[in-house]
């Protein structure tokens, strides 16, 4: 059973293989984009014999649990990597399951990318090639090393399939994922900026390697530094693990196989609207609603709002870095403005031809902007004041705080008239609801990204007002002028954002069925 | 197709005011293709019009640019004696339009969706409530009301895009393939519905594949292939005797022969 199933996955990649033969060039171009890396990686570990132990022990341990991760990780962010032996599929089959265990393990030790890492974790044998029991013992938890990153991979694709049935899950998770690779910039700025961090390397994996992704990549160097005791309990720890995981596996493909997937929903109670209970029953309050309801529940909106929290720490950072005046940091607000304020530019795209039900309804093309603006400005005016009032408080400079809440202000509102003219009028390709919204559509990255710079570019010409006046009462410390500012701001931004809403408006109004054509376009 | 002019009719008058819906000269075309060659339509008052061709005959379109959902290249639609495309505003308050192939705004439960299309339209929230209460009982959909549309099954997407066409008391639907992918329960309910709208004073427009339906469930029809009007007229005129599916056949043509080659006879 066990080899019908290799051979089942075998037969599949040849067939689809020779379906397309341009997938057959990828994966030889993979394979041999692999094979160099492979013997790099081989290579690397050689070398590290002539080393010093504790370089061999760190770049081993840390290199192990990584891969482990790594193996750990791909299943949650990437859905449709090797799903060729889909438990789901073979579920018709009368295989026994541990049977389908053991098949599907070993399927995965002998893909690619399983080929692969076997290869890279045997020649950590000859990293301790000088001393021959490491070298041997090195060899066995290798083995184990391997085949740890399979079942964790297994494990982890089938425990998420399980609580993955709930479309909402999919949606977080692809977002939680991404926060942490968009804080690996500031981490290495951080790391290469401090280069005492180094010391601490050797110390980080001594910790990583008592924990279970590191443990069994450690034992051969605790035997060479003959510290046997510490060499057990970490073989013990690096043999339980894969177990453990085994049996979590086991569990969760046993209930996946014996109930039929069933996907969830959130169920609200009847009567209870949500936003719409709370805002006006006017159209434009109805826009209101289901925008905000939108920024709630779809990720794509709450995409644009990652970088958010992250820019302040980012520029707090970056400020201390360099001496002196913390300038950058106090600057968060009016950077966090702009962001919000350009966030709505593209949401017709966003909406795609569900934007047909607005004109189904005869809604005024003003009436639809200023919803939308009005969503946006119930969380961003209270973010941009807070972050005002926060970097002003961390860095004690109280007397720029005025000048500082009128540009941002004035950007803000300003911001929002600019974005409701340009989401008038251009359309631009979206990942469509319920894609990942870190899914890139073709052609559509470069007209967007364009059409942000322009609008970026607006925005700061028809604000240059109050950024003079702000720039001037800062160099000079006036506060009555940097009161000024700050009812410039305001009144020149809430001016903008009604010329832009009255813009906007109009072009809808005039242009919504040849808006509709071109996002059916996109769409298909 | 030697004549790419569009049959521009003679300088259009208001029609009489019983036509639910009037439609002179509809011309539409996209870059080499002729969409809709000419098509008018009269929907009279009262009446449950259907619309049938075969795939890629012009009726979405026909549809979408009577809604005020396309701008024709050329020619004119009324609604009730309000010309569409002078005042998209005023036509759009008399029509339901229950469309096919575009999105709904699903991230919202379908309360909320229904209660969205009207507060859209500028009812107040009490006339809202009392009139998405009445829709999703009769539609059948009170256990999922609370459901995100986006889970719906095809059936239960359909009937609440049909909540959303019927909720500000429309004179006039116009419903592209509104029986794709339903049940034949849900079908037949919503058969009910449409028959005691019309019963009621109202006018809907159906396409569909169906003929058997449409026979069945219309008084009118007409049929088009081609972006032409091949025959309009009252469901016993068009199908003068025989089965509105043979006559359909006849007309639009391109049925083979049903024998097969030579070759493939065997006996």
């Amino acid at each position: 059973m066990v080899t019908h199933l290799l051979g089942l996955r075998y037969l599949v990649l040849k067939n689809s293989l020779k379906r397309s033969p341009w997938q057959l060039v990828a994966v030889i171009l993979g394979g041999l984009y692999a094979l160099g890396v492979l013997a790099v990686v081989v290579a690397g570990l050689f070398a590290l014999s002539f080393g010093d132990v504790t370089l061999a022990r760190t770049v081993t341990v840390l290199g192990g649990s990584a891969l482990v991760l790594g193996w750990a990780v791909i299943p949650l962010v990437s859905s449709g990597i090797e799903q060729t032996l889909d438990p789901a599929r073979l579920v018709t089959f009368p295989i026994p399951l541990s049977q389908l265990l053991v098949g599907l393990t070993m399927a995965g030790v002998l893909g690619i990318p399983g080929i692969v890492t076997t290869i890279a974790s045997l020649a950590t044998a000859l990293t301790w090639w000088k001393h021959p029991a490491a070298a041997v013992i090195a060899i066995v938890c290798a083995a184990i090393g391997a085949l740890t990153c399979v079942i964790a991979s297994r494990t982890v694709s089938a425990l998420s399939s399980r609580l993955a049935s709930g479309r909402r899950f999919k949606e977080i998770t692809g977002i939680l994922i991404i926060i942490p690779l968009i804080f690996l910039g500031p981490i290495f700025a951080s790391l290469a900026a401090g280069a005492a961090g180094i010391t601490d390397i050797p110390a980080i994996a001594d910790a990583v390697a008592w924990s279970p992704l590191g443990a069994i990549w450690a034992v051969p160097s605790e035997v060479v530094l003959g510290s046997y005791g510490d060499a057990i309990v970490k073989f013990v720890i690096g043999v339980a693990t894969p177990a453990v995981l085994m049996l979590l596996w086991k569990r969760s493909l046993a209930s996946s196989l014996y109930t039929a997937p069933r996907s969830s929903s959130r169920t609200k109670r009847r009567g209870k609207l949500g936003f719409f209970d709370f805002l006006p029953g006017t159209p434009t309050g109805a826009v209101a609603a289901r925008a905000l309801t939108y920024w709630m529940r779809d990720p794509r909106y709450a995409r644009q709002l990652i970088v958010i929290p992250l820019l302040p720490v980012f520029l707090y950072v970056s400020s201390i870095n360099r001496e002196g005046t913390p300038f950058l940091f106090s600057a968060s607000a009016p950077f966090v403005a702009m962001i919000l304020s350009i966030t709505i530019y593209a949401d017709i795209s966003f909406d795609g031809t569900a934007y047909a039900t607005h004109m189904a309804a005869g809604l005024r093309g003003r009436a639809d902007r200023a919803g939308r603006v009005i969503a946006v400005s119930l969380f961003a005016v209270p973010l941009v004041i807070i972050i005002s009032i926060a970097t002003s408080w961390v860095t004690g400079t109280w007397s720029i705080l005025m000048p500082i809440m009128g540009i941002s202000l004035g950007l803000l509102l300003t911001g929002f008239g600019v974005s409701s003219v340009v989401s008038a009028r251009m359309v631009f390709p979206v990942p469509n609801p319920g894609d990942s919204p870190f899914k890139s559509t073709p052609g559509g990255g470069v007209t967007s990204t364009l059409a942000m710079f322009a609008a970026w570019g607006i925005l700061i010409g028809l604000a240059l007002p109050e950024l003079i006046l702000v720039i001037v009462a800062i160099t000079v410390g006036s506060i009555p002028l940097g009161g000024l500012a700050l009812l410039v701001g305001i009144a020149l931004g809430v001016l903008f954002a009604i010329i832009g809403i009255r813009m906007g408006g109009a072009t809808l109004d005039r242009r919504s069925p040849e808006l509709l054509v071109q996002l059916q376009r996109i769409a298909s | 197709m030697s004549d790419p002019q569009p049959n521009i009719p003679a300088p259009a008058s208001v029609p009489p005011a019983p036509l639910a819906l009037a439609i002179r000269g509809f011309y539409k075309r996209f870059g080499d293709k002729i969409a809709v060659n000419g098509i008018s339509l009269d929907v009279p008052t009262g009446s449950f019009f259907g619309l049938v061709g075969p795939n890629g005959a012009g009726k979405t379109t026909t549809l979408s640019m009577a809604t005020g959902q396309l701008r024709p290249d050329a020619g004119q639609v009324w609604i009730h004696g309000q010309d569409v495309w002078q005042d998209l505003v005023a036509a759009k308050s008399l029509v339901g339009v229950l469309s096919d192939g575009v999105r709904l705004f699903d991230r919202l439960t379908g309360e909320q969706l229904v209660t969205y299309s009207g507060l859209l339209s500028g009812m107040d929230r009490d006339t809202v409530k009392v009139r998405v209460a009445d829709l999703l009982k009769l539609l059948d959909l009170e256990q999922a009301a609370g459901t995100l549309v986006v889970d719906y099954s095809a059936g239960m997407t359909k009937k609440i895009a049909l909540a959303c066409a019927l909720v500000h008391a429309p004179r006039l639907l116009v419903l592209d393939e509104p029986f794709e992918s339903v049940d034949p329960i849900s079908a037949a309910n919503i058969r009910d519905i449409l028959h005691g709208y019309v019963a009621s004073g109202g006018s809907v427009i159906v396409s569909s594949h169906s003929m058997d339906l449409v026979e069945r469930m219309c008084d009118h029809v007409a049929v088009i292939a081609d972006g032409r009007v091949l025959v309009a007229g009252t469901i016993e005129q068009v199908r003068a005797g025989s089965s509105l599916e043979d006559r359909f056949v006849e007309l639009v043509g391109g049925r083979h022969h049903s024998e097969g080659p030579e070759w493939l006879r065997i006996s």
